[in-house]
């Protein structure tokens, strides 16, 4: 049985006063990608980069390269799927996950 | 056309900002229609804004503790009163500014996002009060039509015959027994300067009307269709297929309410009929001919209404 203490976030000694949290924007430390059971995989030939997948991903996972197309970046990406839906060309298709 | 606005161009596919507001990591379940409105909202608004939220997913899912998804000040509240601590957090700025111990002409603006529960509900008063005292601040409604945080209860927003842990449907029950209560005529109804309704799925209109909304002086409204996969039994991938047919059904008609005035910004005119958009949700699963027929015509005649007032005031 492993103890408290090995699998606890810290101790309650550690725990700031008031539970502040003073790095804004450290959820990014917390890699949401392994919730996915599908990933999206994308076929340039077909993408005519509109961007519509990177604005409508609800965990902010694609950027643009630089020739434009929308890459995504599976570190957060959950597997929804709403990129693949939204495409309008088709260009993403949902496989998947391997492991 | 109000002043304020006369100036701002609207945003396009081709100049989002870049900035994210709101961190990846946090904790919305796939496919969140709430998370995305949220995102979108806050890429319209920019980093110069304090973000006040009342209890709820969006609370939960962007800061369990060690981590925080906010990258603009943050302050979370009760479930109750978001609306009275976005009116402090905006009186204090105004004496700092007063006192020079702000930079007056620096632009913060100042903005609560709370539930349907939090808006509709619970916050109504809180709500009401501080549009009445007339509050230079947005309040974003984000409506997923239930208590969702705490397990899909229903809320005066959860439209008829669905199905939530307490309007279960059965031998005596068909569900949500009562029709959706309209929040933004609630918040119109008070005067105010900006009032409007959006869905992720028509994004630039989502971010123009936020954006919209922050540059009025005053108290604006701006209630957020956002589609809920765990708590509506659909699919993730059919979010933002169902943020456009509750549009394309005129479930969620797409309008403003500027100085009392109603636009609607996405004329149907060939609605689809609800039972598209109903079919796709396993909360209507359970519904009858009769009822659909009952939700259509109730949607038909609120659309004639809305058209009634955009045309005569
Ligand atoms: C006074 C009070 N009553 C009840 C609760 C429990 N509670 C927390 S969030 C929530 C539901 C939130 O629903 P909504 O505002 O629609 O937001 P959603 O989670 O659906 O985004 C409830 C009932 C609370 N925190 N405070
Ligand atoms: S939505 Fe489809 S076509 Fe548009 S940029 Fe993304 S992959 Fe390319
Ligand atoms: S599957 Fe969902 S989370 Fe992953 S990139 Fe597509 S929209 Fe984003
Ligand atoms: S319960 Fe619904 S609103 Fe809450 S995080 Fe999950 S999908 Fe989003
Ligand atoms: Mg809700």
């Amino acid at each position: 049985m492993p103890k408290g203490k090995d699998t606890a976030l810290m101790s309650w000694k550690e725990v700031p006063f008031g539970c502040y949290i003073l790095e804004s924007g450290n959820s990014v430390k917390f890699k949401t990608g392994d919730w996915r059971s599908f990933r999206p995989v994308l076929d340039k030939e077909k993408c005519i980069k509109c961007g519509q997948c990177y604005i409508m991903c609800p965990d902010m996972s694609y950027n643009q390269d630089e020739e434009g197309y929308y890459i995504v970046d599976l570190t957060y990406c959950k597997g929804c799927g709403i990129c693949a839906s939204v495409c309008p060309k088709g260009a993403i298709t949902m496989v998947v996950e391997e492991v | 056309m109000l002043k304020e606005l006369a100036k701002f161009k609207g945003f396009s596919a081709k100049n989002l900002p870049k900035e994210e507001p709101f961190a990846p990591g946090h904790r919305a379940c796939q496919g969140c229609g709430e998370v995305l409105a949220l995102r979108l909202a806050l890429k319209a608004l920019g980093m110069n804004v304090i973000a006040v939220s009342a209890t709820g997913c969006m609370e939960i899912i962007s800061s369990p503790f060690p981590y925080t998804s906010w990258r603009v000040p943050w302050i979370h509240i009760a479930f109750e009163n978001a609306a009275a601590v976005a009116s402090g957090v905006e009186a204090a700025l105004k004496v700092l500014k007063r006192k020079g111990r702000f930079p007056k002409n620096r632009r913060v603006d100042v903005v609560v996002f709370a539930g349907d529960g939090g808006t509709g509900d619970i916050g109504l008063q809180a709500l009401s009060g501080a549009l009445e005292r007339g509050h230079d601040f947005v309040y974003i409604c984000l409506d997923n039509e239930a208590y969702m945080n705490t397990g899909v209860q229903r809320s005066g927003c959860t439209p008829y015959g669905a199905m939530t842990t307490t309007s279960p449907p059965g031998k005596k029950s068909f569900g949500q027994m009562t029709w959706k209560k309209n929040v933004p005529a609630i918040a119109a109804a008070h005067g105010i300067p900006y009032v409007a309704t959006a869905t992720p799925a028509f994004f630039l209109d989502l971010m123009n009307k936020v954006k919209k909304a922050a540059l009025v002086n005053g108290p604006a409204y701006v209630h957020v269709y956002a589609p809920c996969p765990t708590g509506w039994g659909s699919k993730g991938e059919d979010s933002i297929r169902l943020a456009k047919l509750a549009v394309e059904t005129r479930i969620f008609p797409l309008y403003e309410v500027i100085e009392g005035k109603y636009y609607i910004t996405r004329k149907i005119t060939k609605p689809k009929p609800v039972e598209e958009y109903l079919k796709l949700q396993r909360r209507f699963r359970h519904l009858t001919e009769e009822h659909i027929r009952e939700i259509q015509q109730r949607v038909d005649a609120e659309y004639e209404r809305l058209l009634r007032l955009a045309e005569c005031l």
